[in-house]
């Protein structure tokens, strides 16, 4: 199907492009690669009257480090962050993830902060973002704003976000050089939406061994002190993280995010992903 | 629709300049279809999904069915009609005629775009990265086999014409 009719604008600088959509009461959105948005409007799950490109906006595509964290803009692509293109935060955990979202002609023009922005469970960053404690970087017509990662999502497709806000980026704290991490997904083809996500990292030296369930019907479901899990994936210790994320036993999407924990705390714990 | 929103757009279609004005609902698939007479873009799933609409923007692949014509201004849009004097696009094509890549041919045009990327910027790869980096374009009709192969007689090709010219020297 085709879209229906909107507006387009793409302006250089942030508060221009607030201006653009504040006034269109809700029905202006902004849009970066249009990948997931795109979709939605070709299937029209969305009409929106004003679509505001965001990537004539330089700010958006900075990366920049600061001392123990580094930022990265909201309009960074999945490809340039699996080509390496931009400073490594997380001793190669986005790497490893952007080269597993959908196909290489979508990574050339999706991007983080659409895909965060965008809120699908079942997405890749939107759970690797909760297990790495990212802030949200959000400017309005008010100013600038930190969105923590637990508030970021309320829901499917659901974000912090007001109507006339944009994600200008995610503050990540690094991680050290001895830190290990795991990522499981499950999808039937490679590319599609993940059935199941699982996340683990364990940075020994920061203090934190957290997990991540993903791919369910809600917000990720956050496990902060992760280590027994890892050392001991036994049901004992599993099936209250997979109950505690909402999950119903004995259905087909507890048994797979039960076998997707379980792999990535196996993988953690055999071999880790760190190349040290 | 003669009331619909208009705008103007420039941009590079197949080394063109190119001037014209879109509604921006248009996607750069139809705007090259319908508008340029560039119908060797294929349209299939008009999400994103199947890979048919395949083309190159300022040197990437690009899905054109859910990328606006309108976000392409300034950019440099190749879609299949401008490969046809790019060489390894003729290795490409002949090595999909040699072996038996296409049937219908629907997919076929992003089918050598995808192809053309892989070859160029995974010269190593294997069989299984091959199937890996395809499964963003759909084929109905060969089951795989005879693209993976196909793809796989560039790289093969380019490798050995890669160590020649050492093996060369060493004969000269």
């Amino acid at each position: 199907m085709k879209a229906a009719a909107f507006d387009y604008e793409k302006p250089l600088a942030c508060d221009e492009a607030i201006r653009l959509v504040t006034p269109t009461d809700g029905m202006g959105k902004f849009v970066s690669g249009s990948q997931s948005l795109g979709p939605m409007m070709n299937l029209r799950l969305a009409q929106p009257e004003l679509l505001v490109d965001l990537r004539g906006i330089a700010a958006l595509r900075e990366t920049r480090s600061d001392g123990e964290y580094g930022v990265i803009g909201a309009c960074v692509t999945h490809a340039e962050i699996e080509d390496g293109a931009i400073e490594d935060f997380t001793q190669g955990l986005m790497a490893h993830v952007a080269r597993g979202i959908a196909y290489r002609a979508v990574r050339n023009r999706g991007t983080l902060g659409g895909s965060l922005a965008h809120a699908d469970p079942a997405a890749d960053w939107i759970n690797v973002m909760c297990a790495l404690a990212a802030d949200f970087l959000v400017a309005g017509p008010g100013g600038e704003r930190v969105v923590a990662s637990a508030d970021w999502m309320a829901g499917a497709f659901t974000t912090a976000l007001e109507a006339d806000e944009i994600l200008t980026g995610v503050r990540i704290r690094r991680l050290s050089d001895t830190a290990r991490w795991s990522y499981y997904k499950f999808n039937r083809k490679p590319g599609e939406f993940a059935e199941a996500i699982a996340v683990f990292i364990d940075d020994a030296r920061a203090g934190i061994c957290r997990a991540v369930i993903g791919a369910i019907d809600a917000p990720p479901c956050l496990i902060a002190n992760a280590r027994a899990l890892v050392d001991d994936p036994s049901p004992a210790l599993l099936d209250p993280c997979l109950t505690g994320a909402g999950l119903e036993p004995g259905t087909y999407e507890y048994q797979v995010h039960r076998v997707a924990l379980m792999r990535a705390a196996a993988t953690l714990r055999e071999h880790g992903r760190n190349p040290q | 629709m003669t009331d619909a929103i208009r705008k103007p757009l420039q941009l590079t279609v197949n080394r063109a300049k190119v001037a014209d004005f879109v509604e921006p609902r248009t996607s750069l698939a139809d705007f090259l279809r319908e508008q340029q007479m560039l119908t060797g873009t294929n349209i299939g799933c008009e999400q994103g999904v199947c890979g048919a609409c395949t083309l190159m923007v300022d040197g990437a692949p690009a899905r054109s069915c859910i990328t606006p014509a309108i976000a392409c201004a300034g950019s440099d849009v190749r879609s299949i009609e401008g490969f046809d004097d790019d060489a390894l696009m003729n290795e490409l094509r002949a090595a999909f005629t040699a072996e038996h890549a296409l049937q219908c041919g629907y997919c076929t045009p992003g089918m050598l775009v995808t192809a053309r990327d892989i070859v160029s910027r995974l010269p190593d790869a294997d069989d299984a990265r091959v199937r890996l980096e395809l499964s963003g374009n759909l084929c109905r009709c060969t089951g795989y086999v005879g693209i993976v192969r196909a793809i796989r007689l560039v790289l093969d090709a380019r490798r050995a014409r890669a160590a020649q010219p050492l093996a060369a020297a060493v004969t000269a």
